[in-house]
């Protein structure tokens, strides 16, 4: 134990004063390279300050190189490449992936969680946020709906186990929902085997995850709004719901498309509730939790990759757009 | 087509913190009322008071005998344009002055009537289709009256309409402003500035608000010439006026003051005999002192001029006096710096004010 800790502070300092070794011995190296002195002064301070950035971004672009970069190539290469990765297979993965049914149900399931989930964790959270700005324990309600972005998914996912239990008729009902539907006299249901259905009983997990999110990002646009412009649509007779969709909604709209996105990005990766809720069982399958089947229960890195490409190419274009929209607010 | 009554209007924060009193005030149909003060002296409050943006906590406010106290802002006939000008800056020219009469459910032919209406009187029709962040400053300040225009109100509210905008163009708008309201005779207008220019210049009255109440309402020329207090004496004038302390020495149809600086003033204003004896301030604005031909009023040696040309302005103090005082001379005095002057000024243009209030008769 001890020996374990002593090990992880050495690597932590040893990081820590490499990085600072790095950074002034690098800069050092430079200016003994390009002295602004001489001759040749200004021509070799200019020259100094255009390396420099370069020198000083080096390790971090090394490093996103290495862990991100890298592996893309790496996956487009094992997905034309057999279950171990050692024969070159061609389009084999590619044409399985078409032809295969429970790809397809991942890909539609992905579709699916991709509009209700975005859409319903930014409109809640909207609506929270307007609720709670202007009454006094409007905090309170806030950190009571921002909390459940501090559990994890797989935590959050054993809250909503017991929120969907099933108990046959006749036992004491300990699922919330059943509890519920039990007590007004209908029957208790097996929620998460429904099929279609459970879908949606799963995306309530997330949706309940990132309302909290997109409420505190909304809330602070929302605050972000000219009391003025407000005052001016009441003396033009707006009722509040006017106010808010007219003259509120519009002018944070930038922010809304930037929370909307960010959730569509969390949604496409959704793996952990799937995997803890249902494994992919009654036609609950997704991409990023078909890809682990694959990978490490199926032992097929060609097909593993694949899937994790397909992934990649529908976050890259929500990213790009979300990226560029996040730059248009700052300015 | 609109006459305002305030009648003891109050306003406080949570019955503890008392920011208006007793304010009482008839605005009449087409007039154009000015009102200003120092910074926090409420006059903002008021005008949102009237707008219905603020609870009226104490009194009544009428618009034509009608009580507003508890009528929405957008019943009562009103229609303000922003210090900011809070145009809707997701919305063109057009939509933003449309937005009332949409609100309103208004057919589309009068709409459009409407806005090309204002936009010609406020020659935007070339920008109708522009974003606000496209738009100059005064020509967003023209959309924010634009946006009231179109919706015809009874009473338009200005809140430092000009405060944003540089100095060449508070002018020109300011004069367009004034031509707007020319236009308009019956449209009753109620301007909130802390500009003395702009309230001198577009004002048929007046309300100086000072303490939290009103400390005077009348023409541009009323309170310049017969301010009822020193407050009014020193807020309405650039630079304020002077107070010169001392005891009346004699009394009857003309007041005469023996001065702490030592001199003697003669003031056209009568006071009873009880009088005599009497701590006033004798107060004189820079502009009517005068280089002192017979006896002076007072004399001092010039600390700072300030020489602007049209007039030069002398910074000095008095023998005996408190306060540093300032005469505003005609032309150019180049080299009164260090040197000792005499002023007078004429006894018609002196004021007399004793515990802060004027001693001069009303009407």
């Amino acid at each position: 134990m001890l020996e374990q800790i002593t090990f992880a502070l050495g690597t932590m300092i040893a990081g820590v004063f490499g990085c600072v070794l790095y950074f002034f011995m690098s800069n050092k190296l430079l200016d003994a390279a390009l002295p602004a002195k001489g001759v040749n002064a200004g021509r070799n301070i200019n020259r100094a300050n255009r390396i420099r950035p370069w020198l000083f971004m080096f390790p971090a672009l090394f490093i996103l190189g290495l862990y991100l970069v890298y592996p893309v190539f790496n996956s487009i290469w094992l997905s034309l490449h057999n279950r171990s990765g050692r024969t070159w297979v061609g389009l084999d993965n590619w044409v399985w992936l078409v032809k295969d049914g429970k790809f397809r149900e991942s890909l539609f399931n992905n579709i699916l969680w991709l509009i209700t989930v975005p859409a319903l964790a930014t409109f809640f959270g909207l609506i929270a946020a307007a609720l709670t700005d202007r009454i006094r324990w409007g905090n309170f309600a806030k950190s009571l709906i921002f909390m459940p972005m501090a559990i994890s998914f797989v935590g959050a996912s054993v809250i909503w186990k017991f929120v969907y239990d099933y108990r046959a008729a006749g036992q004491e009902q300990i699922g919330l929902l059943n509890a519920i539907v039990y007590g007004f006299g209908g029957d208790p249901a097996a929620w998460i085997t429904l099929p279609f259905w459970n879908n949606f009983f799963l995306m309530a997990i997330l949706v309940w995850i990132q309302t909290g999110f997109a409420m505190v990002i909304l809330s602070a646009a929302l605050r972000g709004i000219s009391e003025e412009t407000i005052e001016a649509a009441i003396l033009d007779g707006a009722n509040p719901w006017q106010v808010f969709w007219k003259i509120k909604v519009p002018q944070i709209w930038g922010t809304v498309a930037v929370v909307w996105t960010t959730i569509t990005v969390t949604v496409l990766k959704i793996f952990d509730i799937v995997l803890a809720m249902t494994n992919g069982q009654w036609g609950t399958q997704v991409l990023a939790n078909y890809m682990f089947d694959w990978m490490f229960r199926g032992n097929d890195y060609g097909r593993a990759s694949a899937i994790a490409l397909v992934i990649m190419l529908m976050v890259t274009p929500i990213m790009v757009w979300n990226i560029r929209n996040a730059r248009k607010e700052d300015i | 087509m609109a006459e305002l009554k305030l009648t003891d209007v109050a306003k406080s924060y949570g019955g503890k913190v008392e920011v208006l009193r007793d304010i009482n005030l008839d605005i009449k149909t087409g007039e154009l009322v000015v009102f200003v003060g120092p910074s926090g002296c409420g006059k903002s409050t008021l005008l949102r008071m009237i707008a219905g943006l603020e609870k009226i906590t104490g009194g009544t406010f009428e618009i034509d005998g009608v009580p507003m106290n508890d009528v929405p802002p957008a019943q009562r006939g009103i229609a303000m344009v922003f210090q900011s000008y809070a145009l809707y800056p997701h919305m063109t020219v057009r939509d933003n002055m449309a937005f009332a009469l949409k609100i309103a459910k208004k057919s589309t032919d009068e709409i459009t009537a409407a806005v090309e209406n204002a936009a010609r009187i406020l020659q935007l029709t070339d920008y109708l289709d522009r974003l606000p962040k496209a738009l100059s400053g005064g020509q967003r300040q023209r959309v924010a009256i634009g946006r009231a225009i179109v919706r015809d109100p009874k009473v338009y509210l200005f809140d430092e309409p000009l405060s944003n905008l540089d100095a060449a163009l508070r002018v020109a708008t300011r004069i367009e402003i004034a031509q707007l309201k020319e236009s308009m005779p019956d449209s009753t207008m109620i301007y909130v500035t802390h500009d003395q220019v702009e309230a001198m210049t577009l004002a048929d009255r007046i309300v100086v608000l000072a303490n939290k109440g009103i400390a005077q309402v009348g023409s541009p020329l009323d309170l310049y010439e017969r301010p009822d207090n020193e407050f009014v004496a020193q807020f309405i004038g650039s630079p304020a006026m002077n107070l010169l302390a001392g005891k009346i020495s004699a009394t009857g149809a003309q007041t005469t003051v023996t001065l702490e600086s030592g001199g003697t003033a003669t003031v056209a204003i009568p006071t009873e005999a009880d009088q005599l004896g009497r701590a006033v301030n004798v107060g004189v604005r820079p502009e009517d002192l005068v280089l002192a031909e017979g006896t002076p009023l007072i004399g001092g040696t010039v600390d700072f001029i300030e020489a602007l040309g049209e007039v030069t302005l002398l910074y000095f103090s008095a023998e005996g006096g408190r306060d540093p005082l300032i005469a505003k001379l005609p032309g150019i005095h180049a080299g009164l710096r260090g040197k000792r002057v005499d002023l007078s000024a004429a006894s018609d243009k002196l004021h007399l004010f004793a515990d802060g209030l004027s001693l001069r008769p009303k009407g």
